[in-house]
């Protein structure tokens, strides 16, 4: 597998000279790029999360009514368990490989390198699983009207998935057996987004607004933008020095 | 104050006076608490859980607070004995989430007729319990101590971004738990006779819960300096080749530290 360098060498100039949009993008561009040559990988997340959806039916039972009212926490669950098994990926071959010692020693801030990043990693799991949550939710039964909310709560949620996640996975990718390791640091961590994304949800099948919901979720974002990329990066300090 | 040996000496100081201190509140607070405040007039006697119940989950928030306090120290001023402190206190905050979520659920059959309840302060309480035993753990995970260090203090102070929700969260979901009991805008909405063990047994809590992490602090200061001239010197394990002479003259300079 050819593995790109970090910057690629015609947008190198830009970068060294301290054009911090052209290293965001350079960042942001080579994850996409590197993502879209290991396609399999890249279905992992939706395939777990299809299978996970499928097991509930099987597990609980197949009546359409039960199934109706716990689906927007089952989706929700779900969603948030396969993001949960993309992040240990985050950070490893950028790590095994030397790669994120080059980001690191890049002259622009680290915090906002790794965004980019970030970003890079919910346009390749959190998007694509929140456009296929309403799949998902007919198979449950979901009411369609809900389909929008169960959307919009997913694609706002999962990139506060995806910030708080980066930090656990910035923190344990030094480590050989950090998988196991990331869930329990991790998941204490997402269930505020869990209770308001699928309180969105819930409440736009129940028929109330879910604009509140929406917007605590929104919330929660701007504080995981403003506050995650300091707490990522002091991890990916730690890991490669130590 | 900041250096190991200054601390290990006041600290033993400190701790005969904390001891007694705890002793004493905490002897006091209970018998009081137990046997001689009134029964509540809709629980009965079953209230009086509350003597242990609410000590032990102020500290568990406490706790967490000093976790993050000496995080920050140890980050910003690289200040080793802030992270000794974190490692001495995060098992014993842990011990107590675990104690007052579990009198807790001792509490609620009698007053809700099941051991637990989704209500929005037990949860949160459990999220703590778990974020307790991921700093604990991530700091064991580490090969090296200072990552180790390092990465519970990240931990603790991503962490701390929990403690509000858990502090307001009974506010925010209104749910069956009642509200706290102590503000400090306005007297409890109980008699004097039930308070006042109540605040001896929270404030006995403190001074045991002092003394433990102050303990615990020391030997994890001799754990880490046990290769200095001082440790040694304390523990009778001085090498073959220096004389007194040279001895006394290295801890007078640690002295000087």
């Amino acid at each position: 597998m050819r593995r790109e360098p970090l910057i690629p060498l015609a947008e190198s100039n830009a970068a060294s000279t301290g054009s911090l949009g052209a290293a965001m993008a350079a960042t942001l561009t080579r994850d996409l790029r590197q993502a879209l040559r290991r396609r399999s990988e890249l279905i992992n997340p939706l395939a777990f999360f299809a299978l996970v959806i499928t097991l509930f039916p099987l597990g609980i039972s197949p009546d359409k009514a039960l199934l109706a009212t716990l689906a927007p926490g089952l989706v929700w669950v779900a969603a948030l368990l396969a993001t949960l098994l993309s992040l240990d990926g985050l950070f490893r071959q950028d790590f095994d490989d030397g790669s994120l010692e080059q980001l690191l020693l890049t002259p622009q801030p680290l915090p906002l390198l790794v965004l980019a990043k970030v970003v890079g990693h919910w346009l390749l799991t959190g998007l694509p699983l929140a456009l296929m949550a309403p799949l998902l939710g007919v198979m449950l039964g979901l009411p369609s009207a809900a389909f929008g909310v169960l959307m919009a709560s997913l694609a706002l949620g999962s990139m506060s998935l995806s910030l708080i996640g980066a930090i656990g996975a910035a923190l344990t990718v030094g480590l050989r057996r950090g998988g196991v390791l990331l869930s329990l640091i991790i998941l204490p961590l997402y269930i505020p987004v869990l209770i308001f994304g699928a309180g969105a949800v819930q409440s736009a099948v129940a028929g109330l607004p879910s604009l509140p919901h929406l917007a605590i979720l929104g919330a929660m974002l701007a504080l995981a933008l403003l506050l995650a990329p300091l707490a990522i990066a002091a991890g990916l300090r730690l890991s490669v020095n130590g | 104050m900041s250096a190991p040996a200054t601390f290990f000496a006041a600290s033993s100081r400190w701790l005969p006076w904390l001891w007694s201190l705890a002793i004493i509140m905490l002897l006091i607070g209970s018998v009081w608490g137990l046997a001689f405040a009134p029964a509540d007039y809709q629980q009965g006697n079953s209230f009086r859980i509350i003597y242990v119940h609410v000590p032990a989950a102020i500290l568990a928030q406490s706790c967490f607070m000093l976790l993050a306090a000496c995080a920050v120290i140890f980050l910003v001023w690289k200040i080793k004995l802030a992270d000794m402190v974190a490692t001495a206190a995060a098992p014993i905050g842990a011990l107590m989430t675990a104690l007052a979520l579990f009198s807790g659920s001792v509490w609620g059959i009698p007053t809700w007729g099941t051991w637990w309840i989704w209500d929005a302060r037990l949860t949160s309480m459990l999220i703590q319990l778990f974020l307790y035993l991921g700093v604990i753990v991530l700091r064991g995970a580490f090969a090296s101590r200072d990552s180790g260090s390092r990465a519970a203090s990240i931990l603790a102070l991503v962490g701390m971004v929990n403690i509000p929700i858990i502090k307001y969260s009974v506010d925010w979901w209104s749910t069956l738990h009642q509200p706290a009991t102590f503000t400090l805008s306005e007297a409890p909405p109980m008699p004097a006779s039930m308070w006042i063990p109540l605040l001896l047994m929270v404030m006995g809590f403190y001074a045991f819960f002092t003394a433990l992490v102050l303990m615990r602090t020391r030997v994890e200061v001799l754990r880490r300096e046990s290769a200095k001239q001082w440790v040694r010197l304390l523990l009778n394990i001085v090498p073959e080749r220096a004389s007194s002479v040279h001895a006394a003259s290295v801890q007078a300079k640690d002295e000087r530290h």
